[in-house]
């Protein structure tokens, strides 16, 4: 944590990012800057959560170090590659359900395998061992409109297991759920986090999740995008989130966030202003 | 099969239990226990509904309002079949030496009149179904495919079919040709552009998960886009079957030989009404039924949509 701001980096190291910045529709009218110089790096097995104000380009930057966007500025580097296209060992969960409807629960768990040919027993029996893992193995053969919201992104996180992946990155996956849901959720994926051993990078507004969840929090500034500050939670595991510590640092990062949230507040007015 | 039956009965648990009191509960569960009612019922108010349409029609006839000469009634024009049906036995009356009395019996003829007209639209709506999806893949697939062929696609999408019957004329004279080439002449164009409507509509979560996971762009294509814009797909069909049954009659009144189209043309020609009708009523109960086809087809495809024809029954 003491090296992030070094000018080298390890190629060890599960995220590296310098310099990145991202204009959508650079070049024309409506271009407006998402990020500018971001500069992180997230250690392998550490679980980094992104908190800040609706449209500060935190989901922005999962999609670029997903790869499924360019960044316009700097570069991203995974495990010392650099980051140009998505890859399974970067899986992405999204908000919204992103299971795809015509397959069944396995078939949807085991969609990557599918993809590079592997034959249907193998394919089976590894979506068997990712849906034991997030406890639904007795859906194997349900279809995703059978289940219930919760259910739907536990699956979905078992697909992304399923490809063993080295970075799990989750954008608000949580945030559709009803309140009891999530607080079950979170014990899940914390679970899933220990025993998978990758990096998590989550994206979310909430501070009581945030606080629930990371080992360090990247706290971003209304658009564009910069890191405010990095937040560590250094709150041993398991948590107990109703501690005075726990509290202070709520306390604190709402403080954080509350300036941030203020400046884009005073934007949007300054827009619905005709000039 | 087990989707279709389950459809069935929550659209009946649904339907019935509504107003809520004990007694429907009890005879909604027996609708649900009883599978088939719920066909019965269909079939029912279907024919509640023709015969509401043909009994208003009946009474206009009672009262002296309708002439039936003009405007003969249901009872009339379905009277005489056989009379009627001898019409429609244009396959060999062109032909030297055969006479009106030869050949298939006048029910025969009303099938086989019939069955053409209904291959003609089938064969079309296949061939346009399968270009239109094709092309507007192709369209989305390659960007200089798109830049090359989709203004012209756009520029000949609102000419009427009408425009194209000399054209069909022209290149295939008389016959089946002419009639399919002006039912897929009907529909192409639109559903090139239905099919890069619905590719454009895709969840792009479900694109990005397929992305991640590593698919290449033609896995992304077969896997993702094309079962995913399935369902939008058959509705558009749908739709267009309507559609390429009015085009069909248009290209037959032309001469093909025989069909539905020229049944009418022959009616109109020889100011018999009953005639018109009877052939509107074939030509009613034949496009019912394709779509009605097409409907079940639609639910052994799509097997994983809900049933949302219910959705709104509460308001």
């Amino acid at each position: 944590m003491a090296s992030d701001n070094a000018p080298h980096f390890s190629s060890r190291d599960a995220v590296v990012c310098r310099g990145v910045g991202k204009t959508w529709a650079a070049g024309t009218k409506r271009a407006h800057e998402a990020l500018r110089e971001i500069d992180l790096d997230i250690k392998p097995g550490e679980f980094v959560v992104f908190l800040g104000p609706s449209g500060c380009g935190k989901s922005t930057l999962l999609y670029l170090i997903a790869g499924l966007e360019d960044a316009t500025d700097g570069a991203i580097w995974s495990f010392g590659d650099k980051v140009e296209t998505p890859s399974p060992e970067r899986s992405l969960i999204f908000q919204e359900t992103s299971l795809f409807p015509w397959l069944t629960v396995w078939q949807n768990v085991s969609f990557g395998l599918a993809i590079r040919g592997a034959a249907q027993e193998e394919r089976r029996a590894v979506a068997a061992e990712a849906l034991q893992r997030v406890g639904l193995i007795a859906a194997m053969d349900k279809r995703p409109d059978e289940l219930s919201g919760g259910m739907r992104q536990r699956v979905a996180v078992a697909r992304a297991l399923a490809m063993r992946p080295k970075v799990l990155l989750m954008d608000e996956p949580f945030a559709a759920l009803d309140v009891q849901t999530r607080a079950r959720m979170q014990d899940f994926l914390l679970d899933v986090w220990r025993d998978s051993g990758a990096s998590v990078l989550f994206v979310t507004h909430h501070i009581d999740e945030a606080v629930a969840l990371a080992d360090r929090v990247v706290v971003f500034t209304s658009r564009p995008g910069r890191i405010k500050t990095i937040f560590p939670i250094d709150l041993p595991r398991p948590r107990n989130l109703f501690s005075r510590e726990a509290e202070a640092m709520r306390i604190q990062l709402t403080e954080l966030l509350r300036d941030e949230v203020d400046r884009a507040f005073a934007e949007q007015e300054g827009f619905a202003v005709p000039a | 099969m087990a989707v279709v039956a389950r459809d069935g009965e929550t659209g009946v648990a649904a339907g019935a239990s509504r107003p809520a009191a004990a007694t429907r509960l009890l005879a909604s569960r027996l609708f649900v226990s009883m599978a088939g009612l719920d066909w019965l019922a269909k079939v029912w108010w279907t024919c509640l509904s023709i015969s509401l349409f043909a009994g208003l029609w009946e009474l206009c006839w009672a009262m002296g309002w309708a002439d039936e000469k003009l405007l003969p009634p249901p009872h009339i024009f379905l009277d005489n079949i056989a009379e009627q049906g001898k019409y429609f036995n244009t396959a060999t009356r062109w032909q030297v030496g055969s006479s009106m009395t030869e050949g298939p019996s006048a029910f025969e003829s009303v099938l086989i009149t019939g069955a053409a007209t209904t291959a003609r639209v089938f064969a079309g709506l296949v061939l346009a179904s399968v270009l239109a999806i094709g092309i507007g893949v192709l369209v989305r697939y390659y960007r200089f495919f798109d830049r090359l062929v989709l203004p012209t696609i756009t520029l000949l999408s609102p000419v009427s079919p009408i425009a194209w019957l000399p054209v069909a004329i022209f290149l295939f004279g008389i016959g089946n040709a002419p009639a399919i080439f002006m039912v897929v002449v009907a529909l192409f164009f639109h559903m090139v552009l239905a099919t890069i409507n619905q590719i454009d509509t895709v969840n792009t979560n479900l694109i990005n998960v397929a992305r991640t996971m590593g698919a290449s762009k033609p896995q992304i294509y077969t896997r993702v886009i094309i079962p995913a814009i399935l369902p939008g797909m058959l509705q558009v069909l749908r739709m267009n079957l309507f559609g390429a049954w009015m085009v069909v009659l248009v290209a037959e009144s032309t001469g093909v030989g025989y069909g539905m189209g020229q049944v009418i043309m022959l009616a109109r020609n020889t100011f018999n009404p009953s005639l018109v009708f009877f052939t509107i009523a074939v030509i009613g109960v034949l496009g019912f039924t394709f779509d009605w086809l097409l409907r079940l087809a639609q639910r052994r495809i799509l097997y994983w949509l809900p049933d949302t024809a219910e959705r709104l029954r509460g308001l």
